[in-house]
């Protein structure tokens, strides 16, 4: 029994270097930022999870969005999505804490992504880049 | 077929006869798990229209005996609903939402 335990987790180990798990954050930036704070703030982000190891593989800007409730006494605010892969949760622990830090973000959610998510997300982005 | 006098003296009290039979319709639309039926798999939070439906006026999350969702898709869609509330993408409580 022990033996066999130590044979699946090497098994799993080993297939482990061929798939990351998937993530994807949606973020709410203060509607009062001028587009260069916007930009800033995005790359600042992104290069953040890059530089924790993490890789991007989608980047979407939603624009301005009326919210459905006021948060902050705002009643809209820039809607950024980024979907990311990474080996294990590092990356989002550190991206969590600094979210929290910066007054420039009204909300962050970050999900992980099974397999039927990915697949949708796919899906989603090819109909997204037909339109646009 | 029996005539009035006779159904009018029918065995069980308080049962109501008629001389014709009344044509309304009893038997109800069978309701379906719309997840299962159209092959969706994974329920999104990032689309506040389609979560519409399964939602009341107030905003509340609609049992399943109402919509007819599986417990499978019915967990999904409940989590989806929460995350889009968090996002301001759909309201925690509202009024005539629809």
């Amino acid at each position: 029994m022990h033996a066999l335990g130590k044979v699946l987790r090497e098994l799993n180990n080993y297939f482990k270097r061929f798939y990351m798990n998937h993530y994807e954050t949606v973020f709410i930036l203060n509607p009062v930022l001028s587009e260069e704070q916007i930009k800033e703030t995005v790359k600042k982000y992104e290069d953040f999870l890059v530089s924790r190891g993490a890789k991007m593989i989608a980047k979407e800007d939603w624009g301005l969005k009326k919210l459905a409730y006021p948060i902050q006494h705002k009643k809209s605010g820039f809607y950024h999505l980024f979907e990311h892969a990474a080996e294990n949760g590092d990356s989002i622990n550190g991206l969590e804490v600094e979210f929290g830090r910066d007054e420039r973000i009204m909300r962050n959610l970050t999900v992980s992504l099974d397999k039927h998510a990915i697949s949708w997300a796919e899906r989603r982005r090819a109909r997204n880049n037909k339109k646009a | 077929m029996a005539s009035i006098e006779q159904q009018a003296k029918g065995k069980k009290d308080g049962e109501i006869r008629y001389l014709t039979p009344l044509n309304i319709e009893t038997s109800k639309a069978k309701k379906y798990c719309m997840f299962k039926k159209s092959g969706i798999r994974y329920v999104d939070y990032k689309d506040p229209d389609f979560l519409m439906r399964f939602i009341n006026e107030q905003g509340k999350i609609l049992p399943r005996r109402l919509t007819g969702t599986s417990l499978k898709y019915q967990r999904k869609v409940a989590v989806a609903v929460k995350r889009a509330r968090h996002l301001a993408l759909m309201p925690y409580v509202a009024d005539l939402l629809k």
